[in-house]
């Protein structure tokens, strides 16, 4: 079972939330071309080791929230909200 | 090697079961090859065996970081079938399905091929249609598949509840030529074919890097060395952007845990597959004895092999609604197995950006069933630089040209397949 500590709600299951996707990869402006959406919607890292991640709190307060996790050990290292930006251990 | 078969068995137990050679050699790699297969799994034995037997491109390397068959080859609920609605899929499933029907005639080793029969149940009026849809462009595509209605479902799978209170079956689809195959006895088929025509397995080899030249693929770097290769064919489910990360881009794939579980021994109890439509859960029984079983994905991108309890927790209880009488059952054993998890849930069996390096990946969950069909379609591709017709759709950039194989409909999320 993960353990996700929500800023808003304190820790709380894995079943609480679901997982919305790789939270580094940004959306093109309105002037992005095919290519720069299809690499935005399409390719992913999919890395080995930490992640940040988009997870959804839906059974808690419903945000968004960005999670720093690992895809080995699964470890949550850190939690922040939509806005706040975190860092990849040794990127 | 002489082959197998059951005269040598009997000659065997006459002089003491002592002739029998390992099913392949442990070779040790070469400085050079034609074409290297990175992955030791049912995917990359199937593609070197194929690359020898139907293209005569024997001076094949098959690179395993572990030992032969102990990732998802290993990890699977041993399901075959090609019941899928889009042409571009049955009709590469269909293909993979008859060259199960020939594999242990083809490999001259018994994978325990058993037809015995996949029900996808359904409960109410949308998933019938669903399943009509989906049985009837099976048909048009020359797939058997029949609809069966409550009384058939209760007829040929007794044990089911079909007046559930909550989720009373209405009917089924059935292909009566899905079954399921020994999984290993597949991994060993697949090594011991392709050793024989002289490909080299070599086991504990793991790939750290690619050597490219001028845009080309020369051969690959690894923990016993560098060895050149013209062509390189990866078939590393899981790890796939690992490996396209060292030569230098990203692939629209996601690394996703699937669980599988299974029971302790019982009497035969279920003789053919089952799928519930009201929760995910599949099911089949072993010729050990025990019920094999699974359902959908833990859900977040993992590579560690092992997943967790609320899974298990959603398919036990859907097992336990569809078969009320598995809640006396104790579950014997669990493990995972990690997947590459493509936007539209189809795979990928394709050349790559990189000239000489191809592919097959992407396989999601249904990698198992499509392991000759995949090795078959892999081998063709990268003998004759170009894909089959087969394989012609399962591009990387079917995406980038708005030409996606989406199964189910569900978009374009790696989590949702």
């Amino acid at each position: 079972m993960l353990r996700i500590p929500c800023p808003h709600c304190g820790a709380r299951d894995e079943v609480e939330f679901i997982y919305r996707g790789d939270a580094t990869v940004t959306r093109p402006g309105p002037d992005g071309d095919v290519g720069a959406f299809h690499d935005y919607l399409y390719l992913r890292r999919n890395p080995r080791g930490w992640q940040v991640e988009w997870w959804q709190h839906n059974g808690g307060c419903r945000t968004f929230l960005k999670v720093l996790r690992h895809t080995v050990t699964h470890e949550v290292r850190a939690v922040a909200t939509a806005t706040e930006t975190l860092e990849v251990p040794g990127a | 090697m002489p082959g197998y078969s059951g005269f040598r068995i009997l000659t065997e137990g006459l002089r003491g079961n002592s002739g029998w050679k390992p099913a392949w050699r442990k070779a040790a790699p070469k400085p050079s090859y034609d074409v290297i297969v990175v992955g030791g799994g049912g995917h990359g034995l199937a593609t070197a065996f194929y690359l020898a037997s139907e293209h005569g491109i024997t001076n094949v390397a098959v690179l395993e970081r572990g030992l032969i068959g102990q990732g998802n080859t290993g990890r699977n609920t041993t399901i075959v079938r090609s019941n899928y609605m889009l042409p571009e899929n049955n009709n590469f499933y269909e293909h993979s399905l008859k060259l199960w029907e020939g594999l242990e005639q083809s490999l001259n080793y018994n994978v325990m091929m058993s037809q015995r029969g996949v029900i996808n149940l359904f409960h109410n009026e949308a998933q019938k249609n669903a399943a009509l849809r989906r049985g009837n462009s099976m048909r048009l595509n020359g797939i058997d598949a029949e609809i069966l209605d409550r009384d058939g479902v209760k007829a040929m799978c007794p044990i089911v509840d079909v007046d559930n209170g909550r989720y009373p079956v209405m009917g089924g689809l059935l292909q009566r030529r899905g079954g399921t195959a020994r999984h290993d006895a597949v991994a060993w088929g697949f090594a011991h074919a392709a050793d024989a025509r002289g490909v080299d397995i070599v086991e504990h080899c793991e790939v750290t890097g690619m050597i490219i030249e001028g845009g080309a693929i020369q051969g690959v770097r690894t923990t016993r060395g560098e060895i050149r290769a013209p062509k390189v064919g990866l078939a590393v489910a899981g790890s796939t952007s690992t490996l396209t990360a060292m030569a230098g881009f990203d692939v629209p794939i996601e690394t996703h845990l699937l669980q599988a579980f299974v029971s302790e021994g019982l009497k035969p109890l279920i003789d053919c597959v089952v799928t519930f439509g009201a929760g995910h859960f599949y099911v089949s029984q072993s010729d050990k004895g025990g019920l094999v079983f699974g359902g959908g994905l833990d859900g977040y991108p993992s590579y560690g092999q092992r997943g967790t309890l609320p899974t298990a927790e959603h398919v036990y209880s859907a097992g336990v609604s569809m078969i009320p009488a598995l809640g006396r059952l104790r579950g014997l054993r669990s493990w995972a197995g990690v997947m590459d998890m493509t936007p539209d849930g189809s795979p990928y069996i394709c050349k790559t950006p990189v000239q000489g390096l191809y592919m097959t990946a992407g396989w999601c969950y249904g990698g198992f069933k499509a392991t000759p069909g995949s090795g078959w379609c892999h081998a063709w591709t990268i003998a004759k630089d170009a894909p089959h017709r087969l394989n012609a759709a399962h591009t990387l950039d079917r995406f980038r040209e708005g030409r996606m194989l989406d199964e189910r409909g569900n978009g374009p999320f790696f989590w949702a397949q």
